[in-house]
């Protein structure tokens, strides 16, 4: 049987622990507050495998390369975007679009390491993934539960490179269904008496290693867990208080679950959430692959920004929708097409970002590789730093003393940033 | 037996598929040598090992600090379990253990462990992260469990490491039936070998230093220019991959792109030092090879001292102290020192000649790391409790033995051992080895995999703090049934103390302190007899969650 600890429980046995300062007041938090001075948080939508720009943000139904493709109107004047996504282009308004994202990974696990650290891999460093350098630079002790979380993980969840282990995401496999390993397996008897057994088994192992024992902060890992387990903000990570009509809205798949969980992880002032949608890797039949994972797609985004608009909290939730790279101008034998890093497209909007825009072209003959006012991806990394609100510029010491940005040398887009 | 009934599908499937390698491999138990093999004599080292360390301690201050006392026997038999196998000793193999009274059971055990074909697999699982890394890599041209068999046959055969090295770096072939050739192939990213990762990778692993970012600019630290990293890629520049797998083109060179000027230029094969080391004849890659481990080249030896070490630790000896800046990472080694006379003059120095000597054996080198001071020494000393300072300096110099936090396969192979009385090797049930199989595997991504580099220094996290509480593994297997050792003490241990002593010795390698005793037995007694087995499985979990568990000490 679960535990059911009350907040009154949780106090008594965190204060007998001398802990108390891991339990905030009930003042006000942070997270209540909304609107433009709330903190910011992040919310990226990871589109795995490479979806095609082709068929998301910049179709060109007219050339050869269309790949029978058709594009539709939005609610701004300009973009077009591909037919799948009527609801997201309805609300264009509120995001804008890069068309010009350059890399040179075309790997998967290489392509993902640099869209989502902002480095291309190298073998003698680990660099931490944006949502880790946002949970490291903004913390919020009112948080109980993660601050960087990962939802409908895979094995490329986002990580905290040089930052530690720590600031890795927070992996949920099937947010709004199952939460493993935050319940304890026994009554609250039982816990507690295991919990004094530990303490036991400490002491006797504290003996004449007591700064080295404290220095490994396994104790202190081991409270932020118990805590973790009691804490009310774990509602968030459920459903239940959810109506199924919401549920419906963003799309009773694992990618809608988790849109919804991340809309109520950011409520409770959780600072980075990404959600991956799998399987874009379309080599063959891509204009099917891409319509299955578009309606998907198109629902989940459009409820999760009408959501935040109405909570007022677009203004402080940056959103994001990207993956690895974009996919070839040519459709080969088998109807679909391969990985292309050289000219690929993004989302982004909220947070206070500049919106309706269109950036960067690519060449509707697939002619020429490289796309127009290309944007690099250190620069959309400090475009992004700057407006969840850390330093870009900031350089970090990594353990073996090699001085790092959390990007290099990038510049924030000053287009995007609103004035 | 529901419990197996449940497990069956999953051993069903693992029949079918070819990963049970591991499982399917020899299967005879290996007994604790009488007498010890010639590896045995390296008294000459220790001693020089010894007189090096304490003028070492001498300098740093620690001479009037109290002794550091030798570790408990038992605490050693479980650093050396843990560092060869990946495991903690089973209740079993500590009373066979506990039986032999000879005064030279732990050096005897030593080899036992080291005879052992788990020695050899997992050893072969550790190099690979070196020599391979820990990427998927591009499935269609490289494969990692071809690679892994290959490297456990030879440290099973116990090969010179030097052949091995010459092996990876010149092997010609498919990645299938010629498997070295697969460091190669680990490098293929985007269809194309890499060859700056192949140059960067073999210093790294073989020579022990970072040249990587030389491939760029030149080495922020030491003397390396990135002419010489271009000339080292340059042996690899003829590399090629077809469908007869790896081999060298004729009549193609090594060009690289200037960062400056953008134009290309072709590179010729240079080696940054010890000209004289390089072969006349011979493949680009084969002449590498015989660079790299020539005798003379110094950093080849103490690359893998170096590496061995970190292995038996947790930290490699280059790593210093873990609250200084001054540790480096097991493969960023500085240049050796030298000496007047050719006399190595420090630890990395004095058993690394002492491999070469010996035909590059890397059993005699566990050996010999096993019987040094450092690693008998306790990782305790009273100085600790008030203030830290000195024993920071203690496990800096190497004179307690340093704790580090368990690797997520030894945490996951100490709980399936601890929850187990009977060793798990190549012995046990294809069910029981093919579930551990698996098992490893699956709680190693969820704890968190470590990646190439899984000797650096590793925060815990939450993540991990929740699976070990409350995850599903370690309900299963700290339940009390027939099949577990919760389940087996609570039947036969006579008296709640027996009990709790052996709940200790499964779990964490030691008896109880009287306190622990009392404590725990507590527990024990003030359930009726019938009601025991959830009081052992709150044993059990209260042993897996506590911080001496979860950490090498």
């Amino acid at each position: 049987m679960p535990t059911n600890v009350t907040r009154r429980d949780l106090l008594r046995s965190i204060s007998a622990m001398g802990l108390a300062f891991l339990v905030p007041g009930l003042s006000a938090r942070a997270a209540s507050v909304r609107g433009p001075k709330r903190p910011k948080s992040l919310i990226t939508l990871w589109l795995g495998g490479g979806p095609s720009q082709l068929e998301t943000w910049d179709p060109h139904p007219d050339g050869l390369i269309g790949g029978g493709t058709k594009a539709i109107d939005t609610a701004v004047p300009g973009p077009r975007v591909a037919e799948s996504y009527p609801r997201v282009a309805e609300r264009m308004d509120q995001l804008s679009v890069v068309r010009s994202l350059t890399s040179k990974e075309g790997d998967h696990a290489r392509g993902t390491y640099y869209l989502k650290t902002g480095y291309r891999p190298d073998p003698t460093l680990k660099h931490p993934a944006l949502g880790a350098v946002l949970a490291h630079e903004l913390p919020d002790p009112e948080v109980e539960i993660p601050l960087h979380v990962s939802l409908a993980a895979d094995n490329f969840s986002a990580r905290g490179g040089f930052l530690g282990d720590r600031y890795d995401a927070f992996k949920v496999f099937n947010p709004g269904v199952n939460l493993p390993n935050v319940k304890a397996r026994v009554g609250e008897d039982r816990q507690d008496r295991r919990l004094a057994g530990l303490d036991v088994v400490s002491r006797a192992f504290s003996r004449g290693r007591r700064s080295r024992v404290e220095g490994t902060l396994h104790q202190h890992t081991v409270e932020q867990a118990l805590v973790m387990m009691q804490s009310e903000q774990l509602a968030a990570f459920e459903l239940k208080d959810e109506s199924e009509k919401t549920v419906e809205r963003y799309g009773d798949t694992n990618f809608g679950r988790g849109c919804l969980v991340a809309r109520r992880l950011v409520e409770q002032g959780v600072r980075a959430v990404e959600v991956t949608l799998k399987s874009f890797d379309s080599h063959a039949n891509n204009r099917e692959t891409h319509a299955l994972h578009g309606e998907t797609l198109d629902t989940a985004l459009s409820a999760l920004l009408d959501d935040l608009v109405e909570r007022e909290l677009l203004d402080s939730t940056v959103v994001l929708v990207l993956g690895e790279f974009g996919r070839t101008p040519e459709v080969n034998p088998l109807e679909g097409r391969d990985h292309w890093p050289h000219g690929f497209s993004c989302l982004l909007g909220g947070g206070g970002l500049a919106s309706g825009l269109v950036i960067g072209e690519t060449d509707p003959t697939g002619k020429k590789k490289d796309p127009s006012d290309p944007i690099e991806i250190r620069d959309l990394f400090a475009t992004l730093l700057r407006t969840v609100g850390a330093d870009h510029e900031k350089w970090y010491d990594t353990p073996i003393g090699r001085p790092m940005q959390a990007t290099h040398e990038g510049s924030p887009i000053a287009r995007l940033i609103a004035t | 037996m529901q419990k197996s009934l449940r497990l069956l599908p999953l051993a069903v499937v693992a029949g079918v598929l070819f990963v049970v390698g591991w499982a399917a491999g020899p299967g005879e138990r290996t007994e604790t040598p009488k007498t010890l093999p010639p590896r045995a004599e390296t008294a000459d080292v220790l001693a020089s090992l010894a007189s090096i360390q304490d003028e070492r301690r001498a300098a740093a201050g620690l001479v009037d600090v109290p002794p550091v006392e030798r570790a408990d026997e038992l605490t050693v038999l479980r650093r050396l379990s843990l560092s060869l196998h990946g495991t903690i000793p089973s209740l079993e193999e500590i009373r066979e253990f506990e039986a032999d009274d000879a005064d030279d059971r732990l050096t005897r055990w030593a080899d036992r462990l080291l005879d052992d074909p788990r020695f050899a697999e997992y050893f072969a699982a550790r190099f690979s992260r070196s020599f391979v890394g820990a990427d998927e890599g591009q499935f269609v041209v490289f494969r990692r469990d071809r690679f892994h068999q290959w490297l456990a046959e030879h440290l099973r055969e116990n090969t010179p490491y030097d052949a091995i090295v010459r092996e990876m770096v010149s092997a010609d072939g498919l990645w299938t039936d010629t498997p070295a050739t697969n460091f190669v192939t680990a490098t293929v990213a985007n269809d194309e070998i890499e060859y700056s990762k192949l140059a960067g990778r073999s210093v790294r692993a073989f020579l022990g230093q970072r040249i990587d970012c030389a491939q760029c600019h030149d080495h922020p630290f030491d003397d390396w220019r990135q002419a010489e990293f271009e000339g080292l890629a340059a042996f690899y520049g003829k590399t090629r991959i077809s469908i007869l797998g790896v081999e060298d083109g004729r009549d193609t060179f090594y060009e690289v792109e200037d960062r400056e000027t953008l134009e290309t230029r072709a590179v010729d094969p240079a080696v940054p030092f010890g000209a004289e080391w390089l072969p006349e004849s011979g493949s680009p890659r084969e002449r590498l090879a015989a660079w790299i481990t020539h005798p003379d080249n110094e950093r080849f030896e103490r690359a893998a001292v170096n590496r061995v070490w970190g292995l038996m630790f947790g930290k490699p000896y280059s790593a210093g102290h873990v609250f200084t800046t001054a540790g480096r990472p097991v493969d960023d080694l500085p240049d050796p020192p030298t000496s007047g006379d050719g006399e190595p003059v420090d630890v990395l120095g004095v058993l690394g000649e002492d491999f070469r000597e010996h035909d590059y054996d890397l059993r005699r080198l566990v050996h010999a790391i096993a019987a040094t001071d450092s690693f008998r020494a306790a990782s305790k000393h009273p100085t600790a409790d008030t203030d830290g300072s000195a024993f920071e300096k203690l496990e800096g110099e190497w004179a307690v033995f340093p704790m580090s936090r368990l690797r997520p396969e030894q945490v996951i192979g100490s709980m399936l051992q601890a929850a187990s009385v009977a060793t798990i090797d190549q012995n046990s049930q294809l069910l029981v080895r093919t579930v551990r199989f698996f098992r490893e595997r699956d709680f190693v991504q969820e704890y968190g995999d470590l990646g190439e580099n899984e000797l650096d220094e590793h925060s815990g996290t939450i993540p991990q703090a929740l699976l070990r509480m409350n995850g599903q593994l370690t309900r299963e297997i700290g339940e009390a049934n027939a099949f577990t050792a919760a389940g087996r003490i609570v039947a036969f241990s006579g008296s709640p103390e027996t009990a709790v002593e052996n709940a200790y010795l499964a779990c964490l390698t030691r008896r109880p302190t009287p306190e622990e005793t009392a404590f725990f037995s507590e527990w024990i007694e003030s359930a009726p007899p019938n009601r025991r087995g959830p009081v052992l499985e709150d044993v059990f979990w209260t042993l897996f969650n506590s911080p001496e568990f979860a950490w090498s000490h």
